[in-house]
């Protein structure tokens, strides 16, 4: 008890936040109830976990059924044979890998307008000064309120005047400069120090290159962060594609073609199970690629929610 | 002399700056006037017109909003389902998300991998869990084949009954959504402040008494936060009840977002859907005042 007091905040905290304090906790001896109390949170969570994971993992057994087996009785984790083929078979139905393709374009072209953009107005309202800053800032803030709802309506209007109905700008740039983006990188930019940038404008850069080669490299983190959130929410938007888009067989994201998928193959559920583990793996991977920064991500983008 | 020399060039500097700036902010601020100002303002007008996806348009007043309330024969349960969404599924979020980063909250091993798993259905497509909902909930799927051979029970089919529909959407969103709040709550809770917590053991707290006493109030901003944010998601609860029951049986789990869709897309009433975004946005925002009404009672904030 009392060295859990004295060499907690004694001890130098390696730098970067909240998990290795966490991870330093002080061991002290345990009474046979803590134990007790040990185990039976772990089984708790495990059992959690076990039953959290358990619609996941039928599915994915279920994706290596022949089809007629998916719903014997009683249930059963694995058919009679193992089919992988499914998995090739879904490509053969209808024109899933392009949706794919299509979802990997739109989601990474996405990114990299709303890094763009949100960089560089993260800047000007973080680090210049100007007039009517301020006010402009407010604005920017007003429009995270309205919800996507509201717009969706007159954005598809929108996209008639335009002539882009049917078109990838339409799934690109539409929900490319939600204020959300340069909120977030306006924060991080503020709390990097003046004086760093200040050296360089001594020696006579201007706003473009002290942006480009002090700021932006010191904001890696959280340009990182807010390309994995953007990636994300593009890979996984289904009402603006729904709307936007009419002929799915050519401009159809994942989303969108998955649900069509569902009503072309019908009973085939087998290979409704596969298309969807497939559309789940790229966004698996980098969650578990990223865990590290997740929490800080969460915590830094949850500001804004999905 | 030398300051209003200075003056000038800080003068000059700052117009420079501020020439700067505007090419910085222009493609933000272009961007935005096109797609968040344009069509708000367009909303706004849309609602008070009768307009249809192609063909004239007409001004019709209020029509619309009058129309929503007293002759559209899908409003008020859109409403009313969109009420039960968000009643059973704040809670139910909330508090698991808040039981869940609890338990992991204290040595457990294995904590990062199981934070992973949990966090999974949060950012795999909405429609790929659902489908894969859909499978188990088929009156001959999982849950009903285990039920039926494990204890003999045959199980209502639930994507048939209007309560037990709604009941599923919300126990599915539930499961998809839980990783992120539980996130939400992991970071808030490493972030207490350890001397208070330190304080509270010395005084003897323990257990539950420290849960409630102490562990909760100082995590009571991001609870509140939380809250809100599932709230405000929840209102707007629109693929679920689309993909796994299409709004039915009948429209019994029809959320006012499908409704808003459905007038818009389906029925090509454009000017009668943009009324109801706007009703929809009138509740998030009473809703959310509300709850900043209400925070002082339950909020605890430091300093």
């Amino acid at each position: 008890m009392s060295t859990e007091l004295l060499d907690s905040p004694a001890r130098p905290r390696p730098a970067g936040g909240a998990t290795p304090r966490k991870a330093k906790a002080p061991r002290s001896v345990r009474t046979p109830r803590e134990r007790l109390r040990l185990v039976v949170a772990h089984v708790f969570i495990y059992l959690a976990a076990a039953i959290f994971m358990a619609p996941l993992v039928y599915a994915f057994f279920s994706a290596l059924k022949p089809n007629s087996e998916m719903f014997s009785m009683p249930p059963r984790l694995i058919g009679s044979e193992i089919r992988w083929s499914n998995f090739a078979d879904v490509f053969a139905y209808g024109p899933f890998l392009r949706y794919i393709l299509n979802s990997f374009f739109v989601a990474i072209a996405g990114t990299l307008v709303v890094l763009v953009v949100s960089t560089t107005a993260g800047y000007a309202f973080g680090r210049l000064r100007w007039k009517g800053r301020d006010a402009v800032f407010v604005l920017f803030l007003a429009t995270l309120m309205v919800p996507q709802e509201v717009t969706v309506i007159p954005m598809f209007i929108v996209m008639q005047w335009l002539g882009w109905v049917d078109t990838y700008q339409a799934l690109i740039l539409p929900f490319a400069f939600t204020a959300f983006g340069t909120f977030l990188m306006r924060q991080f930019f503020r709390g990097i120090p003046f004086e760093l940038e200040e050296a360089a404008r001594v020696d006579g850069a201007g706003p473009l290159r002290s942006f480009l080669q002090i700021i932006l490299p010191l904001a890696k983190p959280a340009v990182a962060v807010l390309a994995v959130f953007t990636f994300m929410s593009f890979w996984n938007s289904y009402l603006w594609p729904l709307i936007v888009t009419v002929d799915y067989d050519k401009l159809g994201t994942l989303p969108v073609g998955l649900a069509t998928f569902s009503g072309l193959t019908g009973t085939r559920w087998d290979l409704q199970m596969a298309a969807a583990i497939i559309s789940m793996i790229p966004t698996t991977v980098l969650v578990i690629a990223l865990q590290k920064h997740l929490v800080k991500g969460i915590s830094m983008a949850g500001l804004g929610g999905r | 002399m030398t300051t209003t020399v200075h003056d000038r060039r800080r003068g000059a500097l700052a117009r420079a700056e501020s020439r700067h700036a505007l090419g910085f902010v222009s493609p933000a601020l272009a961007g935005l006037a096109l797609f968040t100002i344009v069509p708000v303002v367009l909303s706004i007008v849309m609602a008070f017109f009768d307009w249809p996806t192609f063909g004239d348009r007409k001004f019709v007043g209020f029509d619309n909003y009058i129309k929503l309330f007293t002759g559209s024969p899908d409003f008020w349960p859109a409403l009313r389902n969109t009420a039960v969404f968000t009643v059973l599924y704040v809670p139910l979020s909330v508090i698991l998300s808040l039981l869940l980063a609890l338990s992991l909250h204290s040595r457990i091993r294995g904590r990062a991998v199981l934070r992973i798993l949990f966090f999974i259905p949060v950012v795999t497509p909405m429609v790929a869990n659902v489908l894969v909902w859909k499978m188990m909930l088929q009156p001959q799927g999982l849950f009903n084949g285990l039920s039926t051979s494990w204890f003999g029970v045959e199980l209502p089919n639930f994507l048939a009954d209007p309560q037990w529909a709604m009941m599923m959407v919300v126990i599915m969103s539930v499961w998809q959504g839980l990783g992120y709040n539980m996130l939400i709550f992991s970071a808030a809770l490493e972030q207490l402040p350890e001397s208070v917590l330190e304080a509270a053991k010395i005084d003897g707290a323990r257990g539950l008494r420290m849960l409630w006493s102490v562990t909760l109030p100082l995590a009571s901003p991001s609870i509140f936060f939380a809250s809100i944010m599932t709230m405000i998601s929840s209102l707007q609860v629109f693929a679920q009840p689309q993909l796994l029951t299409g709004g039915g049986p009948g429209n019994a789990t029809q959320p006012l977002v499908q409704f808003i869709y459905n007038q818009g897309f389906k029925f090509q009433d454009m000017g009668l859907a943009a009324a109801a975004a706007w009703i929809l946005f009138a509740i998030i925002i009473i809703l959310t005042a509300l709850q900043f009404g209400v925070q002082k009672k339950w909020v605890h904030y430091e300093h």
